[in-house]
Formats: C-alpha cells, sequence, structure tokens
C-alpha cells in the first residue's frame, strides 16, 4: 500500500477529481492548506500599506491505494493538475503499514 | 382586428384630450380666491376668519412637511452611527477587536443620547453666549411641540433637538477610528463623555449656536458650516490625531501586518454612511425646501467625485483601483462637502469632492506613513483633512444664489466676489483644530489618571473583543 499526498492549485482541483474518478479512484481526503514553495506570493495594498502574501492556498488530496494503482493515479493527477506555472504543486509518495476499516475492522488492501 | 385598432386610437385621443384638461384644472382655484377677496369688503368678519384659518392650514400644512423630511433625517443620521460607522470601523479592525470598535460607536447612541438630553442640548442651543449655551434647557425644560423659531421655525423644537442629538452621537465615534484597537472601553466611556461635554457642546454653539462668535448669522467671524465641516469633522479629527499620538502605536505597527478583517463589512457600512449623509447634509436645511435638494444633489455629487479621485490617484500609483480605496474616498468626500453642502452649486460640489479624494488619499498613505503616527483607521487622515478641505473650500465657492446666507444680494464666497470668507472660514478652522487640541489633551489627561485609557499589552495582544466585552465576533465551533 503506498500514500500519495499531493498539493496542487485550487483551481484545477475539480477537474483533477473528475480525472480520478475516470479512472477509478473514488475516495480522498481533501484539505485546504496555505503554503507556497518556489512560488512567491503577491502583495496586497490597504490605504497605501503593503502586505506580502506569500503563504498561497493550496489544495492538498490524500489518499492509500494498492501499490498497483499508484502509477495510473500519479499520470492522471499530472495531466490533470498541470498549468505549466509556478506553483501548480507536488506529490509525495510513502509507504503505508496498514490499513484498517473501523466498521469491520478490515485489514490490509481490503480495507482501502 | 381593424376595430380593434379604431378603438384604440380612440382611446389614444381621449386620453390626450382629457391630460390637459385635468392639468388646467389647477388653476381654477385662483378665480375663485379673487372672488373671495373681491367680496372680502361686503362681508369681511366670516371671511377674515376663514383667511386666518387658512393660513393656519398652509402653516400647518408646511410644518406637516418640513417635520416629516425632519424626522427621516434624524433617523438617516443615526443610521451612520449604527450601523454605518460600526460597520465601517468593523470591517477595517482585525477580527479580535471587530465587536469592541463596534461597542465603541453603540456606546455613543446610548451615553450621548441620554446626556444630550440631560445637558448637552442645552449647552450647545440655550442662550446666546459667544463660546457656550446655558442650562436654560437642561432637562429638555421648554422643549416641546411648539418650534423654536431662534432655529427652525416650521417643526416642532423636540424635532430640532432629536435631530442635533444625532450630530452630537456621531462626532465622538468618529474618533474612535484613530484610537482602534488599542483603547479600552472604561477609558472610552469617560473620554467621550467629558469630550462631549468640554469639546463638542461649545464648539457647536460657536458655529451654530444663537450668538455664538463664528455663527455665519451675525457672528464675530462668520463662518460657514452648513452641516458640520468644523463642528464634526474637523474637531473629531483633530481630537482623533491628537488620541494617536498620545496613545502611541499599535503593538506590531507598522511592521506586523495588520490587514482588514472584512472588506465587505466597512463596505456595507461606506454605502449606509452615504445614504445616511443625505440626511445629515439635504436635513441641515432643517425644512423639506429647495435649499434641502441642493444640499442633497451637492452631497451626492461631493461624494461621487471623491470616489472617483480616490480611485484614480490609487489606479497610476499601484495599477490598481481598489474597493477599499473608492469607499474611503466617497466618505473622504462626504466630509468635505458637509460643511459647504447648502452654499455650493452642484458643478463647485464636485471639484470639492474632486479635491478631497486626492489630498485625503495623500493624508492617509503618504502623511502617515511620513510621520509615522497609527491613526489606525485615518480619521484624521480624512476627517480631520477632508474637513479642514472642504470648510475652506466652502469660502472659495459658496455662492449667494444657493443661500443667501449674509441677506439678499449680498455675497456669499469667492465666486461672488467676497474673498475675505476664505480669510473667515481659516479662522474657524483654526479656531476649531486649537479649541479640539488643548480640549483633548486636558481630557486625555484625566482620563489617563482616572481610569487609563490604554489596554494592557497582554489584553491588547488577546484582542479587545475577548479582553473587554468577554465575547467573540466569531465563534466558528458553534
Amino acid at each position: 500500500m503506498m500514500k500519495l499526498e499531493a498539493i496542487i492549485q485550487p483551481s484545477r482541483f475539480e477537474s483533477v477529481k473528475d480525472a480520478l474518478r475516470e479512472v477509478g479512484i473514488e475516495g480522498m481526503t481533501v484539505t485546504e492548506v496555505r503554503g507556497h514553495g518556489r512560488q512567491k506570493g503577491h502583495t496586497e495594498v490597504y490605504r497605501g500599506r503593503e502586505y506580502t502574501v506569500d503563504l498561497l492556498p493550496k489544495i492538498k488530496l490524500e489518499m492509500v491505494l494498492p501499490d498497483k494503482l499508484v502509477n495510473v493515479v500519479v499520470d492522471t493527477i499530472l495531466k490533470s493538475a498541470k498549468t505549466g506555472k509556478i506553483g501548480d504543486g507536488k506529490i509525495f509518495i510513502s509507504r503505508v503499514e496498514e490499513a484498517i476499516r473501523i466498521r469491520n475492522e478490515e485489514r490490509g488492501e481490503s480495507a482501502l | 382586428m381593424n376595430r380593434a385598432v379604431l378603438y384604440c386610437c380612440c382611446a389614444v385621443v381621449v386620453l390626450f384630450l382629457t391630460v390637459p384638461l385635468s392639468a388646467q384644472q389647477a388653476p381654477v382655484a385662483n378665480p375663485s380666491v379673487t372672488v373671495s377677496s373681491a367680496a372680502h369688503t361686503n362681508v369681511p368678519k366670516d371671511l377674515n376668519e376663514k383667511l386666518a384659518q387658512l393660513d393656519q392650514r398652509v402653516t400647518a400644512a408646511q410644518s406637516a412637511g418640513d417635520n416629516a423630511w425632519m424626522l427621516v433625517s434624524a433617523a438617516l443620521v443615526l443610521m451612520m452611527t449604527g450601523p454605518g460607522l460600526a460597520l465601517f470601523y468593523g470591517g477595517l479592525v482585525r477580527r479580535k477587536n471587530t465587536l469592541a470598535i463596534m461597542m465603541q460607536s453603540f456606546a455613543m447612541m446610548g451615553l450621548i443620547s441620554v446626556l444630550w438630553a440631560l445637558v448637552g442640548y442645552s449647552l450647545a442651543f440655550g442662550g446666546d453666549g459667544p463660546i457656550i449655551g446655558n442650562f436654560s434647557h437642561a432637562f429638555l425644560r421648554g422643549v416641546g411641540v411648539d418650534p423654536n423659531p431662534d432655529y427652525a421655525a416650521t417643526i416642532p423644537h423636540l424635532t430640532f433637538m432629536i435631530y442635533q442629538m444625532m450630530f452630537a452621537v456621531i462626532t465622538p465615534a468618529l474618533i474612535t477610528g484613530a484610537t482602534a484597537e488599542r483603547m479600552k472601553f472604561s477609558g472610552t466611556v469617560l473620554f467621550m463623555t467629558l469630550w462631549f461635554l468640554m469639546v463638542y457642546a461649545p464648539l457647536a454653539h460657536m458655529v451654530w449656536g444663537k450668538g455664538g462668535f463664528l455663527n455665519a448669522a451675525g457672528g464675530r467671524f462668520p463662518c460657514l458650516d452648513f452641516a458640520g465641516g468644523t463642528v464634526v469633522h474637523i474637531s473629531s479629527g483633530v481630537s482623533a490625531l491628537v488620541c494617536a499620538l498620545y496613545m502611541g502605536k499599535r503593538i506590531g505597527f507598522p511592521k506586523q501586518p495588520m490587514p482588514p478583517h472584512s472588506l465587505v463589512l466597512s463596505f456595507i457600512g461606506a454605502c449606509l454612511l452615504w445614504v445616511g449623509w443625505f440626511g445629515f447634509n439635504a436635513g441641515s436645511a432643517l425644512a423639506a425646501n429647495g435649499l434641502a435638494s441642493s444640499a442633497f444633489v451637492a452631497t451626492h455629487l461631493g461624494a461621487a467625485a471623491a470616489a472617483i479621485g480616490w480611485s484614480v490617484a490609487e489606479w497610476f500609483k499601484n495599477g490598481k483601483a481598489s474597493a477599499l480605496g473608492a469607499i474611503s474616498g466617497a466618505v473622504a468626500g462626504l466630509v468635505a462637502i458637509t460643511p459647504a453642502a447648502g452654499f455650493v452649486r452642484p458643478m463647485p460640489a464636485m471639484a470639492i469632492g474632486l479635491a478631497a479624494g486626492l489630498c485625503c488619499y495623500f493624508m492617509v498613505t503618504r502623511v502617515k506613513a511620513l510621520f509615522g503616527y497609527d491613526d489606525a483607521l485615518d480619521a484624521f487622515g480624512v476627517h480631520g483633512a477632508g474637513g479642514t478641505i472642504g470648510a475652506l473650500l466652502t469660502g472659495v465657492f459658496a455662492q449667494e444664489i444657493v443661500n443667501p446666507i449674509f441677506g439678499p444680494g449680498k455675497p456669499a464666497g469667492g465666486l461672488d466676489g467676497h474673498w475675505s470668507q476664505v480669510g473667515n472660514q481659516l479662522v474657524g478652522v483654526l479656531i476649531a483644530w486649537g479649541f479640539a487640541l488643548v480640549g483633548t489633551i486636558v481630557i486625555l489627561k484625566i482620563t489617563d489618571v482616572v481610569t487609563g485609557f490604554r489596554a494592557s499589552e497582554e489584553q491588547e495582544v488577546d484582542g479587545l473583543d475577548v479582553t473587554q466585552h468577554g465575547e467573540e465576533a466569531y465563534y466558528l465551533e458553534s
């Protein structure tokens, strides 16, 4: 099992979700987050006072997948989340030890 | 089909025939009046009585019209404080101080209203001294439904009193913009009580009160102030600056970002202020007459031109016209047109608005940064500066044709060739500045000793909502 965390542009979220549904992925956890990598923020001016806003709103998708699906999902996210500009986000993949479904205590990939 | 067309044509013809006929029916009343006055000599007693009755009814009708407008105006001016100013300021502060700043406005609606009824009205509009009124109307003694011909001969004295009360309520509330996010509530209450009694009431008497030495009608230095450029805006704006300087900066200013927490609230507040200002300025005609219409139009155009002025300046400077800039400009224009509203024609009104929009933009963005004082919500930059510009330009643009304030045929301001009026305006401005300055320093000292007026560092960091009022504006978990 692998855990996949993708941080993407909020404007791309709907198309990423649709694309994932098309390849058969339904389950995910989504969080609204703020952050930045290489992308610099922007400035806002209130009555002449300038503020630099460097933490920008992003969407974080988290999903745990059976090993065989990881490549498909990564390709799908790459295709649907890309705008080609700085600030498109990143994908992190890590190994998951165990998954347990709370309702019936199923374990392993069948709990996903 | 043809028939229907025919009927339609007939109907139209009939309509056209009847409209002029009905329009002519109004003047028919005139001949009957002539007839009755011709018969006047024959049966004098009855008709004299009838004429007297008619006179009375005309007066009553005028009084009813004027009173209706003035009661609405009074309500509009109250709306400027709450919710207008409360929302405008409430949106500009950080989230943790929202209720505190709103409460500072709302508290004035309670506190100053009561003080006004007890002594304030009498101190401002009782007697005929040059500097301050007396106690003849204390506890509203002698203030009833009969008009007070010294001020407004066609409306109940009570209406005049309540209308002026609303001005007294909003003026101290304006100051809270400068002290926002760090003034504690007990200090606010004491400061405002003293400020109202020692600065507002005397200044209102000097400029508007009978015998006041700045009163346009017969004062030593006749200063034109239609709706409160000196009394309301210079006094509150200058006092705001003194408070900001005396009190010091907010913790973290100017390094820490302190952006407005909700410009949506401010936006709604500014729009309510704009609407309420029609009561403030057009209501200052104290009657539902042509002067009220003139002031209404001047007010609106002044605000519109100032919104454009500020936005254009910002667009040039930052490449963007912001919502906060546009609403700030409108408020600056409303402030500047306040003393001029009942004296100037529409085109000069726009000039005053445009000047105010540009100057206040400069004050708020440049001058404040240059001197580094923390006038948190720009009470001085908008009201002090806007009020001063407006008061001076009133001397330039006032015209006898709009309001023969110095008597029929006598020139009013610079455009009429009476340039010395600008000098009179300057005297009024300087006295208002000086009086507010000295009065505020004295009151600040007293407040400092009795209650203190700055919240503790810890309270300021935690926010005034929780520390002063024990509640939060946005309880997101509930």
